[in-house]
């Protein structure tokens, strides 16, 4: 069966949580996504028939977790583009990440009087860090503002990207308003004058094909828990003179090769950023997540997510007094829709959706600064994924029209 | 969390207008919840706040802001001998937040701190317990945001900044 013309099948059965709910429209997979069988079985046969600390036995049943561990590594890789799979190093998520980024290389490659440069755009996880790195060092943080329908404006970027730029850290996709930024355009700024483009993948991967290679950037992170993974487990993957010439970010079991009295030195890559036990059976289910998303094809993802906005957005655009904020076509964003209905407060609004089992996202989505820009202290946001329908689109509209008759009935 | 069956495609429930205090936020009855947590009361107050402005000779004030939704409020008392003369409260936010400080101000209009607190204790209880209680006045509207857990914190924002403001003015 066709989802409501997309192309894709209904999916729901695939997801436990969903197939248990019928009733349930759950339009927040850019906080989180659900989960597909396939991933809470990966997880099972892991520990049923795996399970050990690796790297660390010489019996076998700790090479089979070795194995599993950094087979996961190879394909979340290849997934990613990335040619290169030791230098894709594992994390909990974006947000350690990205301070890995502004801890391991940043205090060691960005100086007083140098200048970091980020985008109005940015999710908290990576604005709050380069602020706060520059501000530890000395340097000056400077913010790329939008143009008037929520992209980055690439030539005020040109002016920003000055010769003491060390770095350029941007989002490949905004988490708040669904806009895809220009990455490519955005390296070649930033590499014109020698500066690294650190991209913050977490709404990107999940979305889009995101060819590590071709994207041209110095680093992508990523969050497993929003790409069908399992939460916890998360990455970045980053050229590896950059990774030769970073400080380990974190010491202990794992990244060590010979620990002195008075020192120490590394392992190799990429064991010298993972300190610790890894989280075998993260790795273990986002690489059973990737699985599927290839057996579907990010490129029919993708165009499920643009017929399903376009359609979410032509309905949205019927209903009076509702302000959509981001791109004007489908075509320059994910699968997001933020918006403000008349004078109803964001909260009030998620209330009623939420009644009618629409979990929405109402709040300033971890990017308070964009809100700022915005002239609001909050929005709804509404994000699809694969398992989404024209019909969650119908269940969203027709719950926002019942909320706007229920308050303006009474006080309007 | 339980969903009844998928009907066809949605909603096979009405709309009922009545309060009904004692039902859950989900599945059957939910409707029902909405209507207690947006009851006329609730939304007139919102429309039509009363005690809105500042005070002149206030003799504490306090604002606290909610970070996740940039919701603000800020209380002003004047207090003589103990007693709250006059208590004005400004701020933005959602209907809960508003209809609750719109009522609070002119609850605590005469009463003494102590009094104050043993409410605040009250009205603590009754977003727990759901039931509505007599001596919160116009606040026993609120016995609705029960059911609504995530909106709890709306509800106790206005209590807190006027409790650090009668903490303030009792100085």
């Amino acid at each position: 069966m066709s989802a409501g013309g997309t192309g894709f099948r209904d999916l729901r059965s695939d997801f436990p949580l969903l197939a248990a709910s019928p009733e349930l429209v759950y339009l927040d997979s850019a906080a989180t996504s659900q989960k597909p069988r396939a991933v809470l079985n990966a997880i099972r046969e892991y520990y049923a028939t795996a399970n050990a600390n690796p790297h660390r036995g010489a019996y076998k049943l700790s090479g089979a977790a070795t194995d599993a561990y950094h087979g996961a590594r190879r394909e979340i890789a290849r997934f990613l583009g990335a040619a290169d799979p030791d230098t894709l190093i594992f994390t909990r998520g974006t947000t350690e990440s990205m301070n890995l980024l502004a801890t391991a290389w940043g205090l060691t490659h960005v100086h007083r009087g140098d200048r970091v440069v980020v985008t109005r755009l940015e999710h908290h996880a990576n604005f709050v860090t380069w602020q706060q790195l520059a501000r530890a060092v000395g340097a000056e943080f400077r913010i790329c503002e939008l143009t008037p329908d929520g992209q980055v404006d690439l030539d005020q970027l040109r002016l920003l990207v000055t010769a003491n730029t060390r770095v350029v850290a941007f989002g490949h996709v905004s988490n708040a308003l669904g806009t895809i930024n220009d990455v490519r355009e955005i390296v070649r700024i930033a590499h014109a004058i020698g500066a690294v483009a650190f991209c913050d993948g977490a709404q990107g991967a999940p979305h889009l094909r995101v060819g590590f290679e071709q994207l041209g950037v110095d680093a992508y992170a990523f969050s497993g828990h929003k790409m069908l993974g399992p939460m916890g487990i998360g990455g970045v993957i980053v050229r590896r003179r950059i990774l030769d010439a970073m400080h380990p970010y974190q010491f202990g079991g794992d990244m060590i090769e010979f620990v002195f009295d008075g020192d120490s030195t590394w392992n190799v890559l990429p064991h010298k950023f993972e300190a610790g036990t890894p989280n075998v059976e993260g790795a273990v289910g986002l690489a059973a997540a990737v699985r599927y998303l290839d057996a579907l094809g990010m490129d029919a993802v993708r165009a499920h997510e643009v017929t399903l906005t376009r359609y979410a957005m032509e309905q949205l655009a019927t209903i009076e007094g509702l302000h959509l904020f981001g791109p004007a076509s489908a075509e320059a964003r994910s699968g997001v829709v933020s918006f403000t209905l008349g004078d109803i407060h964001p909260h009030d609004l998620s209330t009623m959706l939420d009644v009618d089992g629409i979990c929405v996202r109402a709040g300033h989505h971890c990017a308070q600064p964009l809100m700022r820009a915005l002239h609001v202290t909050s929005t709804v946001r509404a994000s699809f994924y694969v398992y989404n329908t024209a019909e969650d689109v119908d269940a969203l509209v027709a719950s926002l029209r019942k909320a706007q008759v229920r308050f303006h009935a009474h006080v309007g | 969390m339980r969903w009844s069956r998928r009907c066809g495609r949605r909603r096979c429930g009405s709309m009922p207008t009545s309060a009904d205090p004692g039902s859950g936020a989900t599945g059957k009855g939910a409707d029902a919840g909405l209507a207690a947590l947006y009851q006329e009361r609730i939304l007139d107050h919102y429309r039509r706040p009363r005690h809105k402005g500042t005070l002149d000779r206030a003799t504490g004030v306090h604002g606290v802001k909610n970070p996740l939704c940039g919701d603000d409020v800020t209380v002003a008392v004047l207090m003589r001998d103990d007693i709250v003369v006059e208590a004005r409260y400004t701020g933005t936010g959602c209907s809960i937040m508003q209809a609750t400080a719109s009522m609070l101000m002119g609850l605590v209009h005469g009463r003494a701190r102590g009094e104050i607190e043993t409410l605040a204790r009250r009205f603590d209880a009754m977003l727990t317990s759901g039931t509505a209680d007599a001596a919160l006045g116009e606040l026993d509207a609120l016995a609705g945001v029960a059911t609504f857990k995530a909106r709890h914190k709306c509800a106790r924002l206005p209590w807190q900044a006027l409790l650090r403001a009668l903490a303030d003015g009792g100085r």
